[in-house]
């Protein structure tokens, strides 16, 4: 019995590299250790044997049987990673072959540059107001230091609608009614954005569309000057543009501020070499800003005295043009999804 | 406002060396330089030619051929299209490699056929002004080769075009562009006193004026110059006014604009012979009064808004501060000139100029104020121009005032200045950075507060924070130390804002460009859109195409969808959230303005648009709007759209738009569209998305299928089933709908998965059986019985 059973174990090892494929080492270990087997039969003999030839060839069986299942468990995992790695190799898919791309939207410029010039804003601590897009005078111009006759209002084109008394209502010429509409509903501190579209009496060329957009600030609190103002455009500018682009401030005029000022950038193209788009002067204009006039104060229930503020405007359409070499305004309003689904995001 | 380098000079010693950091520092004053050109520079290359020979070019009527002679006896052809030429004439040539001053280059080229080795130049080409009917014809006696700029002795001269704000009336004046450059560099400033050669008598005697309007003209100065010979300016007058932007016409016209210009004193001079008496009136026009203006138009005046200056016959002989009347004309033969400087009401002028549309050098010194104190120097700086024309200056002037403004002092507070401006500037500083513009500074009592007179130059400054600017801008806005912001204040998004954000993400990630259509309409857009035609209409709209206010998002977005279509780009995908405007409700005085978000899926259906409202409202948490089948909106798909509603309250449409109304556009492709009121929507508590305890416990699933009546909608069936299923139902699912036999016709079945589950216990079949049973139940009641039953 110990013969047939070393014999066994000699042959096996062969037996089992031979199996080439999970399936037939299945059979392989029918053969050795299955009911019908060969150890299994050997086992069955053992009734015959007396009781020292029976603990020997007992514990040769089991030695054999665990030499056995362990060569047939090694075998049987290198069997199984080839035939994974060939299941793997025919499943290969050439990733480039797309049929049916799923469609992409994309958000339109002015709403990207929004969000852009909005999120820094927040992170400066301002919140976001809005307004309505039709107006009346009082909030357009007259609250702004800017009654009727008034030679600035040459500044503006205004378009008029045929609601109430002749050129009282109004699709609002700039954002800056919100102005007077967030100091009127609130109180100071005020720490606000207000971006919005707006409309002037313009025929559309390349770089006019008689509705734009622009973005708008306000600030009113206690003992707020000028320096507040150069440094909060300051911190806006290199916190949007990039840490390289700075601003200044040169003497201008709105009705709505006083001091008021022009709000350059070093040029976004050059950074303030000097090159075509900023026509050499190494700066950009980017809109206009000024302490807030008293005038407008007073108009809204504030005392100049006790409380001041500045406020900022600028145009929005522009900053996504330059941002992605647009260089026709019109291509934004039109709906062409070949221009839209340029910019995804 | 151009202003002259040399001109300056006159007023204040100004480098030359370096015109750029000159330009700097005006705009650094609020002067912004828009351009800086060199007069002179521009035409080197240019010389002085002969014309030696003219010759028909053998292949063009229009061009002969100049023979030219360059000093060195050469001849040199020139193709060459004018016909003002003769043997003999000196001309300026633009050699080959000279730039002109309109950027253009010169090259030897050929012209049919024939060579051309240079331009002959007219006097546009040279920027000489505005003549180009023919070459500029030289004085013959100049030597060939001749630079131009030396043959014309031109000087070289550094141009600056200013962009002047309207509170900067003093700068629309050389004069007053130097007074403020000058304070500024420490330079300083003077106005020349004028040599006039003066006659003996009274001016008062000659010329009087009755100013019968005094909220009209606040003050009118007369002065009669006598011994004019009428005559063209001197050249460097012409030239500087050329420079500037005028035309020069006559001595008299010509000296009348270089002192608006150098002084900002708009004048008119009137020939005293065509003023009957020398008796002049101010008064406001009488409606329909006419007057023919210098420019030979005939106008017609209106009530309460012109202004005229009449004769003693009290026939209008001017437009107040607008321009002047041709029957009192300098001619030829004038010799004897009256001179009005006066003052008008600026809010006047600016009417009167807008409304009859005749804007004028005059009206737009008028309209921002001009120096009241300034007409006695500007007459007798007119009657100098005008010596060497043999003016003589009678004595005496009649000046006589209406209504002028009044500028009190004005009290300035240091702590103010600094407080304002967040600087440390202390009140000597204040006093030696306003004195050189002109305002006087007094001690008023307390140390921190200064009594400050304004000059009559500047009316725009009329109190505490006016003349605070006027500190700032001389202390210089850069020298102002910016305060970087502290962050005590928090800022966010409204709900709203964030929930917009929240809309444009998910339509984006389903495949929906954003547009932006203009939210104006022309006429017939709303019906053709199938939508009702009341609208807000446009009162000056410049094209029909923007003469209505949109009432709905539809139009547009259709407009866009037919534009894609048009250039082959088919299926086309686009939303929009925007306003709307519509008639306003009885007693408000603006539109009914509302934010819409609207979207238009062309070549796809309702359920398209349907299944992208269902991830809309399950995200936001819209789950109480309904779609309402049961009276589909105007212009859209009578058998595939609905309303969107909440509580009875209408806030959209959602279907397909009316094939009706795609043909009236030309839209081929089927177009899904939906419309949605987002601050009505929006605007009660929504999107809580409270947390739901998920079970441990196994779920099983109960699929049912039930035949369904067309009239009533799948939502029915499936409020019916979560409402009889009860809170075992944790998932709803439709998942199969089926029409044709064995179902029969008018119904279809509707297949769901219901999948039960218990947060306490696993369930039973009893369970399951229970909620089997009242669901067909209910069901059935409703008429719609389970399927195979």
């Amino acid at each position: 019995m110990i013969e047939d059973i070393k014999r066994i174990g000699a042959e096996a090892p062969a037996r089992i590299a031979a199996a080439t494929s999970v399936e037939e080492l299945r059979a392989v270990e029918a053969d050795l250790l299955g009911k019908k087997g060969e150890l299994t039969a050997l086992k069955k003999g053992m009734g015959g044997l007396d009781p020292e030839g029976r603990k020997v060839a007992g514990a040769a069986l089991n030695d054999a049987r665990e030499v056995l299942e362990s060569a047939l468990a090694s075998r049987r995992s290198e069997l199984e990673a080839v035939e994974r790695a060939a299941k793997v190799a025919a499943e290969r898919l050439d990733l480039t072959e797309l049929l049916e791309l799923p469609e992409r939207g994309s958000l339109h410029l002015v709403t990207q540059t929004w969000d852009r010039l909005v999120d820094v804003f927040i992170g400066m601590g301002f919140t976001v107001a809005e307004g309505p897009e039709v107006e009346t005078d009082w909030y357009n111009f007259e609250a702004l230091n800017i009654p009727a006759a008034h030679p600035a209002r040459g500044m503006w084109d205004t378009l008029y609608v045929d609601l109430g008394d002749p050129e009282t209502v109004l699709l609002r010429t700039h954002t800056s009614p919100v102005q007077i509409r967030v100091m009127t509903d609130g109180e100071p501190p005020i720490y606000a954005v207000m971006p919005g579209r707006v409309y002037r009496r313009d025929t559309a060329d390349a770089s006019h569309m008689p509705v734009f957009h622009q973005i708008e600030g306000l600030v009113v609190d206690r003992n707020i000057s000028f320096a507040d103002l150069a440094g909060t455009l300051e911190a806006f500018t290199s916190a949007y543009f990039g840490g390289s682009i700075h601003s200044r401030l040169r003497p201008s005029y709105f009705p709505f501020t006083e001091p008021s000022a022009e709000y350059d950038i070093n040029c976004v193209f050059c950074e303030g070499k000097g090159c075509r788009t900023c026509g050499q002067t190494g700066w950009l204009e980017l809109g206009g800003c000024g302490m807030v006039h008293p005038t407008v104060l007073t108009n809204v229930g504030l005392d100049p005295e006790e409380w001041s503020g500045f406020a900022f405007g600028f145009g929005l359409d522009r900053l996504a043009l330059m941002r992605h070499g647009v260089d026709d305004i019109r291509e934004m309003y039109t709906g062409d999804v070949r221009f839209l689904e340029q910019f995804p995001s | 406002m151009k202003v002259l380098l040399s001109w300056l000079q006159e007023f204040a010693p100004f480098p030359s060396d370096d015109p750029v950091a000159l330009g700097d520092v005006m705009s650094d004053l609020g002067m912004a330089v828009e351009s800086i050109e060199r007069i002179g520079e521009e035409l080197d290359g240019i010389v002085t030619a002969k014309v030696l020979e003219l010759r028909k070019h053998p292949d063009a009527d229009k061009i002969q051929l100049v023979d030219v002679d360059l000093g060195d006896g050469e001849a040199l052809q020139i193709c060459c299209g004018a016909t003002n030429l003769t043997v003999g004439d000196v001309v300026p040539l633009a050699t080959l490699g000279t730039t002109m001053p309109d950027g253009m280059e010169i090259a030897r080229r050929k012209m049919r056929g024939e060579w051309s080795n240079g331009m002959l130049c007219s006097g546009r080409e040279l920027a000489l002004g505005e003549d180009h009917s023919g070459i500029y014809i030289l004085d013959p006696s100049l030597a060939l080769g001749t630079p131009i700029v030396e043959a014309l002795g031109i000087t070289p001269d550094v141009l600056f075009d200013l962009e002047i704000n309207p509170n900067r009336p003093d700068a629309m004046s050389v004069a007053g562009v130097a007074r403020d450059l000058a304070a500024r560099l420490g330079l300083p400033f003077a106005i020349p006193e004028p040599t006039v050669v003066e006659l003996p008598g009274d001016a008062g005697s000659i010329a009087t004026v009755d100013i019968v309007d005094p909220d009209l003209c606040g003050m009118f100065h007369l002065r009669v110059i006598e011994g004019i010979t009428v005559e063209p300016s001197p050249r460097w007058i012409a030239d500087r006014l050329t420079a500037l932007g005028m035309r020069p016409i006559n001595n008299v016209v010509d000296a009348s604009n270089y002192v608006m210009l150098e002084l900002g004193q708009p004048n008119h001079t009137y020939d005293l012979a065509k003023v009957p008496g020398g008796a002049l009136r101010v008064r406001w026009a009488r409606e329909g009064e006419t007057i023919t203006t210098l420019d030979g138009i005939e106008r017609t005046l209106t009530s309460g808004r012109d202004g005229v200056i009449t004769d003693s016959t009290d026939t209008a002989i001017g437009i107040a501060g607008v321009m002047g009347g041709a029957s009192t004309e300098i001619s030829d033969t004038t010799t004897t000139v009256l001179l009005e400087c006066a003052w008008w009401q600026p809010m006047a002028i600016a009417r009167s100029s807008k409304f009859m549309g005749l804007r004028s050098e005059a009206s737009a010194r008028f309209e921002r104020g001009v120096d009241p104190a300034i007409a006695d120097l500007a007459a007798r700086r007119l009657s100098e121009l005008l010596t060497p024309s043999g003016a003589q200056l009678i004595q005496g002037s009649v000046t006589v005032d209406g209504d002028l403004p009044v500028t009190p002092a004005v009290r300035v507070r240091t702590s103010r200045v600094n407080q304002l401006l967040g600087t440390d500037i202390s009140t000597e500083q204040i006093v030696a950075l306003l004195t050189p513009i002109g305002f006087r500074c007094e001690p008023a009592g307390d140390l921190d507060v200064l009594s400050v007179t304004v000059p009559t130059f500047r009316p725009d400054t009329t109190n505490e924070t006016d003349v605070i600017e006027e500190i700032a801008r001389h202390f210089g806005y850069s020298r102002i130390v910016g305060r970087a912001p502290t962050s005590a204040h928090t800022g966010s998004l409204t709900p709203l804002q964030r929930d917009r954000r929240i809309i444009r993400q998910i339509l984006v990630g389903l495949g929906v460009h954003e547009a932006m259509p203009l939210p104006f309409l022309a006429p017939g857009d709303l019906a053709r859109s199938g939508l009702p035609p009341e609208a807000v209409t446009v009162t000056n709209p410049l094209a029909a195409e923007e003469s209505i206010l949109r009432t709905s998002l539809r139009p547009g977005l259709l407009r866009a969808i037919a534009y894609n279509e048009s250039h082959r780009i088919d299926s086309a995908s686009l939303f929009e959230i925007g306003k709307a405007f519509g008639v306003p409700a009885s007693g408000a005085s603006l539109p009914d303005e509302r934010e819409h978000l609207a979207i238009a899926l062309a070549g796809a259906d309702a359920f398209a648009v349907a299944r992208i409202w269902a991830v809309l409202s399950e995200t936001l948490g819209l789950t109480s709007i309904t779609i309402d089948q049961s009276a589909p909106p105007a212009g859209l798909h009578p058998g595939r759209s609905g309303v969107l509603v909440s509580g009875g309250v209408p806030l959209g449409e959602i279907g397909e738009i009316d094939p009706g109304v795609l043909d009236a556009l030309g839209i081929r492709e089927r177009v899904a569209w939906l419309q949605l009121d987002l601050g009505a929507s929006l605007a009660s508590p929504h999107g809580e998305h409270r947390y739901h305890h998920i079970s441990r416990y196994p779920s099983s699933d109960l699929d049912l299928a039930f035949e369904v009546n067309d009239s009533v909608t799948a939502a029915t069936i499936g409020a019916a089933i979560r409402e009889a299923a009860g809170p075992l139902l944790v998932d709803l699912s439709l998942f199969d709908v089926f029409r044709g036999h064995p179902v029969p016709d008018g119904s279809r079945s509707l297949a769901y998965r219901l999948r039960l589950q218990a947060t306490d216990r696993t369930l039973t079949e009893e369970d399951l059986g229970g909620v089997q049973r009242s669901v067909v139940d209910a069901l059935a009641a409703r008429g719609a019985p389970l399927r195979g039953e």
